[in-house]
């Protein structure tokens, strides 16, 4: 039978709290009683919790339950960039090691690349137990094609529970590829992960709306469940020297290594060493920075505290600062430990874009500036005046 | 050239606000738009158009008001627009949603390029364009920031990274998702608006593009959502003030831990 939602009539009041409930705005009222749009309907059943009178009533089809029991195991796909592990991948494997010891499984690392042998240790000592390499000249950079075809290949012969993957271009990218593929859920980045332990379900809780909801998800019945999951939201594995893992070596002949596309170059650009997702400290500027050359004090603290540089979407539309530094609903998502904006009013569609960093310092000269509804601590004033003190302040601090 | 790009409509950020007291969204006079990154895939087609000749097809999966999202694509430059829409697709998760769309895709014929935004900005998971690509069996290169060069069977692009960006060439068909940096989308001109007015925008139910009943909406879907929170809404915080010099050495000692 498929699936069904309808409202009671009877019981149905008309108090309109579903239509406030909905996130997918398919509620509305006629004639005092609530209607369903089934256009827009998602069947999550955000509205039956809601109704205090039991006046909803959805019936989820009645899936045969399947034997999952053949999977096993939790995978960390672990990402190399010029056979550099990328720090989200340690992320992966802190998080992932909780979820391996609460179903009773091994902690596995897949990595692919090309003379990556001596990565065997590094990912050993931060605790997976089964590591799976695939060595070819042909993965040194990624690709859509091999890379996805080599996950598949892999996740069919040995049939992981869960596979986890950075929410980074190349980890999008692929995963949703490979899930497509293999008829898997796939859940994007993930702020929060644990399993159902009676059910042995992966319970996938993630921001919608842009921050605004959360929602949990899960994947009844497709193996492997797979999700992807943001920057510093996770805590890095710690390194155990001397932690020993299974290495299993496996190579590829012919079509499954074969690319459509060509990687012609590959081009650096950022200005400063630190890329955005991976900061642990990010120093925004915005309109209030007032031009390109004055984007030099945001840059002086950024480089004093060893951070990223940001920006808001008008400094970048002004031309002030690359494309690649914005923060915000048409730019970045970043969640570091902190980040200072430095003359940013606080749009919703750049708040959307950094809300969730753990500590948020704002400077501006507008008492009212929206931002400070977000900022752990504010401060009125000029940023030419603060941003320089600051820089000399913690200068002191750091020694430098 | 023939192009077709698939759009998204999604609420106006803008308009959502959170109700202080019941820490809900209000959704109340919440204005339809096109997802902010899909307007740049617009423009790229229709720039394609422009230059090389040929025909944009937008398509969308949607609510028969995502109509209004159509009319306007076209008011943009696209020639012909898509609906396709059946209860069917309820509770569609991004597999179901690709899928639906790769259907509606072949239903539509030869093409060139496909063309779809980086992600929506309601359900943020760019998964969608690489489903598509997969389901369609051809190449993608996702975060376009610049098509360099393009001709009848390959084109050279750069793809944004973390660091910077790659330079890559596909052959076509194939399937791009783009980034802001791309281009700057125009405003409907005044012949576009008139066009718009009168355009007939098709509309195809689930039989129409031949799709797997079993692979649609909530049946096709490997994902369940089974809870909707809002996240506690993040208070405002301590202000500091005082002279600037003992504001900035306040700090310093308040953000010692992290910055060390």
């Amino acid at each position: 039978m498929a699936s069904s939602i309808k409202i009671l009539l009877d019981k149905c009041i008309g108090c309109t709290f579903c239509v406030k409930t909905c996130p997918f705005v398919a509620i509305h009222m006629a004639n005092k009683k609530a209607v369903i749009d089934m256009g827009k309907c998602n069947l999550c059943g955000a509205c039956v919790a809601a109704c205090k009178f039991k006046a909803i009533e959805l019936n989820r089809e009645a899936v045969e339950k399947k034997d999952l029991s053949a999977y096993k195991d939790v995978w960390v796909f672990c990402e190399q960039k010029k056979g550099v592990i990328q720090t989200i991948s340690f992320e992966l494997l802190g998080e992932g090691k909780k979820l391996a010891k609460k179903l009773g499984v091994k902690l596995c690392a897949v990595i692919l690349g090309h003379n990556i042998e001596s990565k065997i240790a590094e990912l050993s000592a931060r605790g997976a137990d089964k590591i799976y390499i695939v060595d070819a000249p042909e993965l040194k950079s990624y690709q859509d094609d091999p890379y996805t075809n080599i996950l598949v290949d892999l996740i069919k012969e040995y049939k992981p529970e869960i596979v986890l993957c950075g929410a980074t271009t190349v980890g999008r990218s692929m995963i949703s590829r490979v899930a497509v593929k293999i008829d898997a859920g796939l859940t994007a980045d993930c702020t929060g992960l644990d399993i159902d332990e009676k059910e042995r379900l992966l319970l996938q809780t993630r921001p919608a709306f842009g921050g605004n909801i959360m929602a949990t998800i899960v994947t009844p019945n497709h193996r492997p469940q797979m999700s992807t999951v943001r920057h510093k939201v996770m805590k890095e594995a710690e390194i155990h020297k001397g932690h020993k893992s299974e290495v299993i070596r496996k190579t590829y002949s012919g079509d499954v290594l074969k690319s459509r596309t060509t990687l012609l170059d590959i081009v650096e650009e950022i200005e400063e060493t630190v890329n955005l997702a991976e900061a642990d400290i990010i120093v925004s500027g915005g309109r209030g920075v007032g031009g390109a050359e004055n984007f030099a004090i945001i840059k002086e603290l950024a480089k004093t505290l060893n951070a990223a540089v940001g920006a808001s979407r008008s400094a970048v539309d002004a031309g002030w600062i690359p494309y690649s530094h914005q923060v915000g609903q048409t730019g970045k998502t970043v969640c570091p430990k902190l980040y200072i904006a430095c003359g940013i009013s606080g749009q919703i569609q750049h708040l959307i874009g950094m809300q969730s960093s753990k500590v948020i310092v704002a400077i501006n000269k507008d008492p009212d500036a929206p931002i400070f509804k977000v900022a752990t601590y504010g401060i009125v004033g000029d940023l030419f005046e603060v941003v320089p003190a600051l820089t000399k302040e913690f200068k002191k601090i750091l020694k430098k | 050239m023939n192009i077709i790009v698939c759009i998204k409509q999604v609420p106006n950020t803008t308009d959502v606000k959170i109700d202080p007291v019941t820490n809900t969204l209000i959704r109340d006079g919440v204005e339809s738009v096109i997802n902010p990154f899909d307007t740049y895939a617009i423009e790229e087609a229709v720039r394609l158009k422009e230059r090389f000749g040929g025909k944009v097809t937008v398509v969308t999966m949607g609510p028969l008001q995502a109509e209004n999202a159509l009319k306007e694509a076209i008011s943009l430059g696209c020639d012909e627009a898509i609906l396709v829409s059946d209860r069917k697709f309820a509770g569609s998760d991004t597999w179901a949603t690709s899928y639906t769309l790769s259907c509606a895709i072949k239903k539509i014929g030869a093409y060139d390029v496909v063309i779809c935004g980086k992600q929506a900005s309601d359900g943020d998971t760019a998964q969608v364009g690489p489903g598509i690509s997969t389901h369609l069996d051809i190449p993608q290169v996702t975060y376009v920031k610049k098509i360099e060069d393009i001709s009848a069977n390959k084109a050279k692009v750069e793809r944004m990274t973390e660091e910077g960006y790659d330079i890559v060439e596909t052959p076509l068909p194939c399937l791009f998702t783009v980034v802001k940096e791309i281009n700057t989308p125009r405003i409907p001109s005044l012949k576009g608006m008139m066009k718009a007015k009168s355009a007939k925008i098709t509309k195809w139910t689930a039989e129409d593009i031949k799709a797997e009943p079993k692979s649609l909406g909530l049946e096709g879907s490997p994902t369940r959502v089974v809870k909707i929170f809002t996240p506690p809404a993040r208070k405002g915080g301590e202000m500091l003030s005082g002279d600037t010099a003992d504001v900035a050495k306040e700090l310093g000692e308040l953000l010692k831990d992290i910055v060390i």
